[in-house]
């Protein structure tokens, strides 16, 4: 099965990457962007056809590895 | 199935093909095509520039390697050698700047630590267009940042360079890296295969599709699935060399290895070749066994792709097992991929099944020889023309500038420093590591590179330097000037010069103008290396820089090495205190052909580069390296973008505000007075440095120069917090220095947008 | 007394701190192999500067599985001296030694300069030979240096003392545009609650010898030999401070 995990600074936390973003994409006249935050994204190919146990084992991974709990959160989404 | 359309993507001509066909007696299959097609580039074979490159002098009783092997060594003393050299990644650099740069550095360091050389310090030298272009800025940010994430990942201290912004550069950017590092003079090993029998072994990152020019396909034809499979952009893998780097260098000590090479240009194909061709071998690998990283590669791919942080090594019959073990240490795997023979033939078999076979020698000895056709260029003769009088009396406003000058020196001082290529590079080199393995002695921007050796008394120095102005003017004398330049730059913080490699980038060499240029400067930089004891132990050949048929100006650029005896005795461009007496060795005549004033003043490039007397210029090294190791120079910075008035200006900044006043002779150069003034302050003569003294050393400095035959005069002192300089008597420049520094040091920041705080 | 430095695949200031340590303050000091669980008897552990698992996920963020960690860990609750400095620093926080985490540079930037530090507490091990607000002039080189908390973290961080020095103007005045990288309340160094674990960005062995321009990071290494002193230490070696003034080798 595949998961896949999305991990982002929390909001507290101030992103410059993202700021950065942003700015360059108004410059370049998106004003309607109003925001960005940036993230990491990671595929997770597991060895189980379980959907549950999957998810498990993907927030397992997130929580131990994956994401630093102080400043980032993380989601999962299993297909 | 090879006709002239696959030749033509392999960058072959029909009579290299025929060559080809000769050698092997019959015709190659395409995956013989593709290797003999890397060998016999430009880049891996220099068919165009071999000629011309073995007039270069490359001997000396310091020589302890010359060009021909990864990189060349120098004997520093105390049993070490120094091994360096420069190269250059400029295509792959305009491309994708971020990885182009740091591939590049990558590539470098390899060539060093592949000599059993742990590498201690790097320089680079860059040139862009100019900086109010928006692509510019793109290319400065990645490339440097792409210098920084690499050098610093891997813990290799970058410790100077250069940078130059100059239009010429626009779609070419140049990107030529250097790298030294420290062995046992008895210890330097080679790329070599030899003993039959002998394991040839592959450690290092996976291979992939990376950098595989032109064609990639095992057929000529291209479908829908072609597209996924392009040639991907290298991407470096800092950590992974870091390892590479340690291990190898600990494999390297217990003598288990017959040879080492890494695999740069050219990937497999190159590293194969060229080991069995030194050791007079042949070397028979099997590609099935190669770790790869993508799947159906075909023998074709593997032979030629460029994946980053790979090595090729050699090992003792015997000792395969001590090899492996060390580099399972580091969690590298050595794996067994072929062996050495004595038939002299580069054999690759696919699971058992030969797919290549050709005799090493036609891919490297046996490489094409061209001596291509030169001729003046046509725009030369007129382009050496300076009419200062018609200038004189007709100032055009310079773009870019606050004022219109007119008369006033300290506005063209100010313009001058705020110039991009004479402004401070702190923006840049802040985002070096430069201090990392604790030797640098002198910070970038403040002289030579230099770096103690520890468990020595001695240093070592490096500059690397190049004028593309000056070449496009006069390439025979600017190439020399820019050996002249490297070598006066580490003579000024003391060390003595001892050995050069060269970065030669230039335009299209099937263009007889370019070929001249070509020609000339490796005349030039052969004649300079020669009168300055300096010879050539390596470099790189960089040809085809151009955009639309518009080549970049002919830029050699020169790396000089040279060992201080006693490291404490570093000397720096920087003021040390008040009331020193500021010295001008060398003489001034007013020459502004080719300088930074005429471009930033009066937007032109023209006339002739300066003179160089060569005896003069080694006279006046020598001298600098006498005076240091007598401690009798408090500071010295040599004089070149921008002449004397920028470099005495340079002297007071970093200096919490050590101002100078001087005086300097005139020059007639015009009926123009402004501009002969203008000549006296910018003029950008050549062996020139100006030094600060203790008061009571002074009569000992112009003892001992006038002994070794150089000009010296005093000029004035250090003190106060202005800058004063007066020609002919009258002060026509009179400024605060903090105002000149603010400017100087924030020239290169402004063009970037402070987005966050 | 004895320096144990760590080293991590990708570890690059492991030979400056062992440099610092044996040649110029003349210490016994040894190298401890990531996969090993040997401390070989240090007294004091460093975890130096570089780029330990090539920061691969966050910075220091491999590291902390290191198989040496485990002993290191053990080394630091039994009230063991441990100084992470730069990386070194970065793997405490994700190891949860030291509380917090460290973010990219604020500019985006990697900075090497020098840069000035107010030392705020002189009751740990590593500023013990210090004075409470003595100005140290001390090189950083990191690319995510800037330290975040969250807000009540950061409240208790402040309240117990834990902030060992601070990033200042050359007065030793708190000034935003001298935090070279954004961390919050200008920190640059940390202590955890039992004050024998410590954490710097800036690089101290970077600071011990005149020709590298500098002297101020002696202090550190000083401070750790008063320390070890003070609590009896056996075998303790004099600090070679006089020897190396001149930056010769010992």
């Amino acid at each position: 099965m595949r998961a896949r995990v999305f991990v982002t600074l929390k909001p507290s936390v101030f992103d410059p990457q993202g700021r950065t973003i942003v700015d360059a994409l108004q410059s370049l006249g998106y004003q309607n962007v109003a925001d960005v935050r940036q993230g990491k994204y990671f595929e997770l190919d597991l060895a189980t056809t379980e959907r549950a146990q999957a998810e498990k084992l993907a927030a397992d991974v997130a929580d131990k590895v994956l994401a630093n709990p102080v400043i980032e959160s993380y989601r999962i989404e299993v297909d | 199935m090879i006709d002239a359309k696959v030749l033509e993507r392999h960058g072959l001509t029909k009579d290299e093909y025929d060559r080809i066909v000769g050698f092997m007696g019959r015709e190659p299959n395409l995956t013989e095509l593709g290797i003999f097609s890397v060998m016999w580039s430009e880049h891996c074979s220099y068919k165009s520039s071999r000629v011309h490159l073995k007039t270069l002098p490359t001997e000396g009783p310091q020589v302890l390697q010359g060009p021909g092997e990864n990189a060349g060594a120098v004997d520093i003393g105390e049993g070490l050698a120094a091994v360096f050299k420069i190269e250059s990644h400029n295509h792959p650099s305009f491309i994708e700047p971020y990885q182009g740069a740091a591939t590049g550095v990558g590539g470098i360091i390899r060539d060093i630590f592949t000599m059993g050389a742990r590498p201690i310090a790097l320089l680079n030298s860059l040139r862009f267009g100019d900086l109010d272009s928006p692509g510019t800025r793109r290319l400065l940010e990645g490339v440097v940042a792409g210098i920084a994430g690499y050098g610093n990942s891997i813990g290799i201290p970058t410790v100077g360079g250069e940078i130059v912004f100059e239009g010429s550069y626009g779609g070419n950017p140049l990107v030529n890296v250097f790298c030294l590092g420290i062995a046992k003079a008895s210890d330097i090993i080679k790329g070599v295969a030899s003993g039959v029998g002998n394991g040839v072994y592959y450690v290092g990152a996976k291979t992939g599709r990376d950098g595989i020019h032109g064609a990639t396909m095992a057929s000529a034809e291209f479908d829908d699935k072609s597209a996924e499979k392009r040639p991907a952009v290298q991407v470096g893998d800092p950590f992974m060399e870091k390892l590479l780097l340690e291990a190898c260098l600990e494999v390297m000590q217990t003598d288990a290895l017959i040879g080492i090479q890494d695999m740069g240009a050219a990937g497999l194909t190159c590293s194969t070749t060229e080991m069995g061709s030194r050791g007079g071998a042949g070397v028979e690998i099997d590609v099935s066994l190669v770790p790869q990283r993508e799947t159906g590669m075909t023998p074709y791919e593997i032979m030629l792709s460029e994946s980053q942080e790979r090595m090729l090594l050699v090992a003792k019959q015997g000792r395969e097992d001590e090899v492996e073990r060390i580099f399972e240490k580091w969690d590298l795997h050595a794996v067994r991929i072929g062996h050495v023979t004595d038939d002299g033939m580069l054999r690759v078999k696919e699971r058992g099944v030969v797919v290549a076979e050709i005799p090493n020698r036609a891919l490297t000895d046996e490489a094409p020889l061209y001596r291509r056709p030169m001729t003046e260029p046509e725009y030369l003769r007129e382009a050496q023309q300076l009419d200062l009088d018609a200038i004189g009396s007709s100032e055009k406003p310079v773009p870019g500038t606050r004022a219109s000058h007119r008369g006033d020196q300290n506005t063209a001082l100010l313009a001058m420093l705020a110039s991009p290529t004479i402004a401070s590079k702190k923006w840049i080199y802040r985002q070096y590591d430069h201090m990392v393995r604790t030797n640098t002695i002198n910070m970038p921007g403040l002289g030579a590179g230099a770096v103690r050796i520890k468990g020595t008394d001695i240093g070592l120095a490096m500059s690397v330097d190049g004028n593309g102005r000056h070449c496009y003017l006069d390439p025979y004398r600017g190439a020399m000037l820019a050996v002249a330049e490297a070598a006066r730059n580490v003579a000024c913080s003391g060390a003595r010069p001892l050995a050069a490699t060269n970065c030669l980038n230039f335009g299209n060499p099937e263009r007889p103008g370019i070929m001249w240029q070509f020609a000339k400067a490796v005349e030039g930089i052969g004649a300079a290396c020669r009168a300055l004891d300096v010879p050539i132990t390596g470099g790189n050949v960089s040809l085809y820089n151009e955009t639309d048929g518009k080549a970049i100006y002919p830029t050699p650029t020169i790396g000089v090495v040279g060992v201080l005896t006693h490291a404490d005795r570093i000397v720096g461009r920087r003021f040390q205190e008040s009331g020193d007496v500021i010295l001008l060795l060398g003489e001034g005549r007013g020459e502004l052909g080719g300088s930074e004033y005429l471009k930033v003043m009066h937007d032109l490039v023209r006339g002739v580069p300066p003179r160089l007397e060569l005896d003069a210029e080694r006279a006046l090294q020598a001298l600098l390296v006498t005076l240091a190791d007598d401690r009798l120079m408090r500071s010295a910075h040599d004089c070149s973008d921008g002449g004397l008035a920028v470099t005495v200006a340079e002297c007071a900044f970093d200096t919490v505000g050590i101002g100078a006043e001087i005086s300097i002779d005139g020059t007639t150069v015009s009926r123009d007075e402004t501009l002969n003034i203008a000549a006296a302050l910018f003029g950008e003569s050549a062996s020139r440095v100006v030094v600060s003294v203790v008061p009571d050393q002074v009569t000992s400095v112009l003892r001992l120069a006038a002994g070794a035959g150089v000009p010296a005069r005093v000029m004035g002192q250090t003190g106060g917090s202005r800058l004063r300089i007066a020609v002919a008597g009258d002060i026509v420049i009179d400024q605060s220095v903090d105002e000149a520094e603010r400017v100087w040091s924030t020239a290169i920041d402004r063009y970037f947008a402070q987005r966050v705080a | 007394m004895k320096f144990g430095i760590v080293v991590f695949p990708g570890s690059n200031c492991d030979e400056d701190a062992l440099h610092a340590a044996r040649d110029l303050f003349g210490h016994d000091a040894d190298y401890l192999w990531h996969k090993d669980t040997d401390l070989k008897s240090a007294d004091v552990v460093i975890l130096p500067g570089g780029f330990a698992h090539g920061d691969y996920l966050r910075t220091g963020a491999m590291a902390r599985f290191s198989p040496i960690m485990g002993p290191v860990r053990a080394f630091a609750e039994r009230g063991g001296p441990v100084l992470g400095i730069c990386n070194g620093f970065q793997i405490l926080l994700e190891s949860g030694l030291l509380p917090g985490a460290m973010l990219r540079n604020k500019g985006l930037k990697y900075r090497c300069e020098h840069v000035h530090l107010r030392v705020e507490q002189i009751d740990t091990p590593f500023t013990a030979a210090a004075t409470r607000g003595q100005i140290l002039r001390i090189p950083i080189g990191h690319g995510e240096g800037n330290y975040f908390a969250p807000p009540e973290t950061l409240q208790q961080i402040e309240a117990n003392r834990q902030v060992v020095l601070r990033y200042t103007d050359p007065n030793g005045r708190i000034d935003e545009s001298w935090n070279p990288n954004g961390s919050v309340n200008g920190i640059a160094g940390l202590c955890n609650e039992a004050r024998n674990v410590v954490g710097m960005m800036p690089h101290p062995e970077r600071a011990c010898e005149p020709l590298l321009g500098g002297v101020d990071g002696r202090v550190i290494f000083d401070s750790i030999v008063l320390t070890m002193r003070a609590a009896g230490s056996r075998e303790l070696q004099p600090s070679a401070v006089g020897a190396s003034v001149s930056g010769e080798r010992s």
